[in-house]
């Protein structure tokens, strides 16, 4: 099912010392979602992606905008009658139950016309257990189960009710790095075997790159950008994106463009076309780096970390923001960890600039 | 024994002679006098051992109606209590403005002198030939005819007694079962409103499952409490309660012991392993039944 935010915003009441103002946790959230889609929200904590799931949820109640699902306005609708299923970060699921008790207490909620025979009940459950694959564990306890099996149940749980839409809040963020793997592969495969519309929130970038058919960034209630992870991760529209997306993270330089010339402290980097003569931002990934002897990049090399198929040169610069320079270069290159100098010379799709003041991306024609 | 066994013999030890000193070794004493017929405890004599002492105490009116009163006063005040005590909670934790105060309301009966509260009941309950009383006053009001609570008939006193029983362990209940409810995980709650779960199937599905353990605590403790009632009965109805008909069995062990009628030291020892029984009894009825509706 479509869903479509129109002007999507929610205010709290200030509280302590700032009870005079109000807090803005989504600010004029507008967006299509289209049919059948991974979308993942992403933004640090506080940036308005709980919020914004639990609007669409119907836990929580918008100050302001419209929710549709298709063409219903659902904004006023309690959370049952949306047709949602949400997955708790925390999971949620009722200590005190079965497995199977837990899958089917949706159910036994079904009233009217709705109702199910217990046999129906039974038949959906054991079909939702197959889909997470679950069966053995239906008559266990919660506390019984390890984070990923609980985390299956809960998604169980939520898709018996065979919502329009599925919900996730943070789904991975309760398992271990393995697992979490594996788990946000089965969500993917979930969802493609079921053509639910699902929304879910995360932090981890790499979690909702990895996944997401869209990416929404957010940024203290403020959308930042909406896009495939690949076009958003190459193409941010601004330094805070930018710095969001990728692991490790973006390399951000204070430089400046004097004469068509990306020029960073004394090295004279790159020709950027016919820019103006400015001051800029300028961040490359690291994978943007390339070991070159002559190259015009003069870093001063602090260590070498060997990651298996990669090394990760760590460096620092003059002109640089953070406290050290991270390159990823390939594990067949030879770097002399005894030499203090490192030469570079940068890959121009991998850097991107940036207004100093605004942090608007700069485009580039080169 | 092996040294390292010792050792935490050695760490047991202070536990240990406490307990047996002031716990177990009473116990066992108070089972021997039970059984001795006579015992005097000046002369340390007695006449013989047999089951006599039981036989009389299990004879004795006044037992018997101590007995019954005790029985009534567990049976009625422990369900109405405790959920009274649930329903507040439930409604405290619902509200938000002015929740602390009510909270500080519901708790003040527990800080206050269980003899003053007394007081202040016999003064509500009291017929005088000066005064009806208040409560008598608004009885009259509703058009009903003046109930003498504290020498009148059984079940005006019974009443009387009951009413300040759950009024006296009310609050501590009430804290207890508020901060289990608080303790609920609110995403219980929002999982459950998702799946539009009706309020009273999240009431017994969800809320009772979760604060059970807390809930069949206040149970247990409230049988054992009320079968050991006694000084609620002497603040309303005074030293005298074999008169008032009023008597619980931890107060006819007191008569036997120092009462007008009292030094049989004895019957007060097979009344209190009488009671003792029975309390174990109830009390391993409670764990054999939480084992199925109580979830840790």
């Amino acid at each position: 099912m479509k869903i479509t935010l129109e002007h999507l915003t929610k205010t709290f009441p200030g509280r302590g010392r700032k009870a005079q103002e109000v807090e803005t946790a989504v600010s004029d959230f507008t967006f299509e979602i289209p049919d059948g889609k991974l979308i993942g929200l992403l933004g640090p904590s506080g940036c308005g992606k709980s919020t914004t799931l639990n609007m669409i949820c119907g836990l929580l109640k918008p100050t302001g905008g419209r929710i549709r699902f298709g063409e219903t306005d659902v904004t006023d609708l309690p959370p049952e009658r949306r047709g949602v299923g949400m997955v708790f970060q925390n999971y949620a699921l009722y200590p005190h139950l079965t497995v199977r008790q837990n899958i089917l207490f949706p159910l036994q909620n079904l009233k009217g016309k709705d109702k199910l025979s217990k046999g129906e009940m039974a038949h959906r459950a054991d079909e939702a257990a197959r889909l997470v694959q679950i069966e053995e564990l239906m008559d266990r306890k919660p506390a019984e189960l390890s984070g990923g099996q609980q985390q299956r149940v809960a998604i169980a749980r939520a898709l018996v009710k065979m919502p329009h839409v599925l919900l996730l809040d943070e789904p991975l963020s309760n398992l271990d790095a393995r697992l979490r793997l594996q788990t946000r592969e089965e969500i993917r495969k979930i969802q493609r075997a079921t053509g639910i519309t699902t929304i879910f929130v995360t932090h981890d970038q790499e979690e909702a790159m990895s996944i997401s058919d869209l990416i929404v960034v957010m940024k203290k209630g403020v959308v930042q950008q909406i896009g495939a992870p690949q076009y958003v991760y190459d193409n941010p529209v601004n330094l805070f994106v930018a710095r969001f997306l990728g692991t490790p993270p973006i390399n951000v330089f204070a430089g400046a463009i004097r004469g068509g010339v990306l020029c960073l402290g004394d090295d004279r980097v790159l020709p950027v076309g016919n820019l103006p003569d400015q001051e800029v931002w300028a961040a490359i990934r690291p994978e943007g780096f390339v070991l070159d002897e002559h190259g015009p990049l003069r870093c001063r090399l602090s260590g070498i970390e060997v990651m298996g198929r990669d090394i990760s040169v760590v460096s620092t610069h003059e002109s640089f923001t953070g406290t050290a320079i991270r390159s990823i270069i390939n594990a067949d290159s030879q770097v002399d960890p005894a030499s203090a100098l490192v030469r570079f010379s940068v890959k121009p799709q991998k850097l991107l600039l940036f207004n100093k003041e605004t942090e608007e991306r700069i485009p580039v024609r080169g | 024994m092996e040294k390292r066994s010792m050792k935490g013999w050695l760490y047991l030890l202070p536990a240990i002679l406490f307990l047996g000193f002031f716990m177990v070794y009473p116990l066992i004493d108070v089972f021997i006098y039970s059984f001795e017929e006579g015992y005097n405890s000046a002369s340390q004599t007695y006449y013989g051992v047999g089951p006599y002492n039981y036989s009389y105490v299990l004879h004795d009116p006044y037992f018997l109606q101590a007995l019954k009163n005790t029985f009534l006063l567990v049976v009625i005040t422990v369900p109405v209590s405790t959920g009274l005590a649930l329903l507040i909670s439930v409604g405290l934790s619902s509200i938000r403005p002015l929740r602390k105060l009510y909270q500080t309301v519901f708790f003040l009966p527990y800080v206050t002198n269980t003899l003053a509260v007394g007081l202040v009941f016999m003064i509500l309950f009291k017929k005088t030939a000066y005064t009806d009383g208040l409560v008598n006053l608004v009885i009259h009001w509703f058009g009903g005819s003046t109930i003498d609570f504290i020498d009148g008939p059984y079940w005006a006193k019974l009443f009387v007694l009951c009413f300040y029983t759950i009024w006296v362990v009310m609050p501590f209940k009430i804290l207890i079962l508020t901060s289990a409810l608080a303790s609920v995980n609110q995403n219980y709650y929002n999982a459950a409103r998702v799946d539009g779960t009706s309020r009273l199937r999240i009431f017994v599905r969800i809320t009772l499952p979760m604060i059970s353990p807390m809930l069949f605590y206040l149970i247990i403790t409230g049988f054992i409490g009320a079968f050991k009632a006694y000084s609620d009965a002497v603040a309303l109805f005074g030293t005298n309660l074999n008169a008032a008909e009023m008597n619980t069995i931890v107060g006819y062990i007191y008569d036997m012991l120092y009462g007008d009628s009292g030094g049989y030291p004895s019957y007060a020892s097979a009344a209190a392993i009488l009671l003792f029984v029975i309390v174990l009894t109830i009390t391993c009825i409670n764990l054999l039944v939480s084992k199925k509706h109580v979830h840790y």
